[in-house]
């Protein structure tokens, strides 16, 4: 009983443990197992790797915080890379392209939250439906085929180095921060608290929980039209299938970094230690030479011990 | 008196009742879309393609018809697109390892059965949020099977084997008559049977459902375990029907499940819709997935008319019981 009520305290100092063990433990393991995981040149890869991730995971936590769920990023993100591609093929234009790629994604980011917030079908099915519209929309805009010869100067992102650090890693670390600020210091953070945890207080203090919803949303269709821009430089290409799946890793950070599903908590550094667990767990497969369907199978598994564990600490 | 109370005390749902008249507006719904092609294409009231068309929305409800018990529940099975691909590429190997179509069937079986059990396990032994759950699975089938599969393709079965996919029967394909068996099934399971109606009560107040006595996780089980069994049976079908067997064809079945019990009247939220129901969403579904064809769109096309038929069915569904309230 005593252990009970010290585990059900609501400090979010002690999720550290939880997704720190995972990170510590993969990493020895990765280190004994596979040779050459120590290695800087590989840890910086698995850190560039990372920073897609790292663009869906972040708003992935603010959605899920607000008991909601988005299916659709990683088709979205497929959608977003491909207009990237081809803008920037059409006009030569890294910033357009940028544009477009933004874009198309708030705009699949509000339309997930009007369907969540103005109609109330449940965040699941609502954004499985817009998943299924964004990969129709990907295979019509693409027909189908690859979108290449894109200009140097898309390339070049993924690829250049800012201050001896590569950019991409910069772009993900500036990401952090300004979700940091956001959720932690601001008011909208505070909000999206709420969301989760007493929609009703929100309403009481005069405030419109559907636009909060929706602005939530569409940050993370924004986010995963960043994150469009970076899939399109590392590709040197768009191609109709390349996000597939990307939300499911995305929701495996989050999961692992120990923000609930069901009570509204938050937690992001957590969702950043997530991240890079999943990008160590298939990193360090992928030098033990496993292919990538064990990849997936075994963060398929990652997400349901998280999700388990939670539970247990839910009921503790 | 409080909302358990009341919800416990409901009479049991009848097959004729609400749900008939919302089957019937499906009905007129099917038939109108028939008309609408009959006029824009003149091959659309070819014999050719409406047995095509009924063997194609067969395919659509086996998978769909145990997924209806899901959510029924209140839950959801994201897993079933990917069980078909897995259990397809088992059952596809022993039939060329052992030769016997029959230890193929079942293996096929047993392998979707224990899939959908382990999501049950999932949802009320760890009490994972079913959709979350089936969500993981989906990705832990995926890479199993393409792992298994290691890039290959299996083709060639027994003609014998074969003739349950594409062969016909009185001029009838033989999937169209394990339709009706299973659509019979189904609705007696749901309509008479005290399961069937444990079925709808934990679905519409899994608390007064506890209350009542209804061993719910044990329910919950069950139909999860028949929604990875119906995916086996699918996954026979496919292999028959296509003499083949390939990690990814699962991949486009899932959205297609799920909208076809949505289109039928079952209710997100659960303990509100039919077997049957779903078996004429599968119709309208394929009705419509068939005149795009028939009329020369893309199949590209495909995913973004099944997304947006999924959105427009739970907001009709919403609507409409808003009203009722």
């Amino acid at each position: 009983m005593r252990e009970a009520a010290v585990v059900s305290v609501p400090n979010p100092l002690q999720r550290i443990p939880g997704v720190a063990i995972v990170l510590v433990l993969l990493i020895a393991l990765f280190s004994v197992i596979a040779p050459g995981f120590l290695s800087v040149a590989n840890l910086s890869n698995v850190l560039v790797q990372s920073t897609i991730l790292t663009m869906l995971a972040l708003p992935m936590t603010l959605i899920i915080m607000t008991e909601g769920l988005d299916l659709s990023m990683g088709a979205v993100l497929t959608l977003t890379s491909l207009c990237v591609a081809i803008v920037s093929l059409a006009t030569k234009s890294m910033l357009l392209g940028l544009g477009a790629g933004l874009l198309v994604g708030t705009a699949f980011g509000v339309a997930n939250g009007w369907l969540v917030a103005i109609l109330g079908i449940p965040p699941f099915v609502a954004t499985l439906g817009t998943l299924g519209m964004a990969q129709g929309l990907s295979l019509i805009v693409s027909d189908g085929q690859s979108v290449v010869g894109i200009p140097h100067s898309v390339r070049d992102i993924y690829s250049a180095t800012l201050l001896g650090i590569p950019v991409p890693i910069v772009m993900a670390f500036v990401t952090y921060a300004a979700f940091h600020g956001l959720l932690y210091h601001t008011r909208f953070g505070t909000y999206i608290f709420a969301l989760g945890g007493n929609r009703e207080a929100l309403r009481y203090a005069g405030l419109s929980p559907n636009k909060l919803l929706i602005a939530v949303y569409a940050l993370g269709g924004a986010m995963a039209g960043i994150a469009g821009l970076l899939m399109t430089a590392r590709m040197n290409s768009g191609h109709p299938t390349a996000g597939l799946g990307l939300e499911f890793d995305a929701i495996a950070a989050v999961a692992v970094g120990g923000t609930s599903f069901e009570r509204g908590n938050g937690w992001l550094l957590g969702t950043l230690l997530g991240v890079l667990s999943v990008g160590v767990l298939r990193n360090g497969l992928n030098l033990i030479s496993l292919p990538s369907s064990v990849q997936v199978a075994s963060v398929g598994v990652l997400v349901i011990v998280a999700l388990f564990l939670d539970g247990l600490r839910s009921r503790a | 008196m409080t909302d358990i109370t009341k919800e416990a005390l409901m009479p049991p749902r009848s097959f004729l009742s609400q749900d008939a008249i919302q089957v019937f507006y499906r009905l007129l719904a099917a038939l109108l879309i028939c008309a609408v092609l009959a006029v824009l294409s003149d091959s659309f009231l070819s014999l050719g393609n409406i047995l095509n068309v009924l063997r194609q929305a067969s395919l659509t409800f086996f998978i769909a018809s145990g997924l209806t018990l899901v959510v029924l529940t209140a839950g959801l099975d994201l897993s079933v697109g990917a069980n078909v691909a897995l259990s397809a590429c088992i059952a596809g190997t022993v039939i060329h390892k052992t030769g016997s179509p029959a230890l193929g069937i079942l293996t096929g079986l047993a392998c979707g059965g224990l899939v959908g059990l382990l999501n049950g396990v999932m949802v009320t032994a760890l009490r994972i949020p079913s959709f979350i759950a089936t969500y993981g699975m989906l990705w832990v089938l995926n890479g199993l099977t393409y792992w298994y599969m290691a890039g290959e393709t299996l083709h060639g079965f027994p003609a014998g084997f074969r003739q349950i996919g594409s062969g016909y029967l009185f001029g009838l394909p033989i999937p169209v008559y394990l339709l009706l068996v299973f659509l019979g099934i189904g609705t007696f399971f749901a309509q008479r049977t005290v399961w069937g109606q444990e079925i709808y009560a934990i679905g519409a107040n899994p608390v007064a459902a506890r209350l009542s006595g209804i061993p719910v996780a044990r329910r919950l089980l069950l139909v999860y375990a028949v929604s990875g069994t119906m995916a086996g049976l699918a996954s026979i079908i496919f292999l028959s029907r296509l003499n083949s067997a390939e990690a990814d064809i699962g991949e486009s079945l899932t959205l297609p499940a799920i909208a076809a019990v949505l289109i039928g009247g079952t209710s997100l939220f659960g303990g509100v819709g039919t077997v049957f129901g779903t078996f004429i969403g599968a119709l309208i579904l394929t009705l419509v997935l068939n005149g795009m064809n028939l009329l020369s769109v893309s199949a590209n096309w495909q995913p973004l008319v099944t997304g947006i038929i999924v959105i427009l069915a739970v907001w009709l569904d919403m609507k409409t019981r808003r009203r009722a309230q």
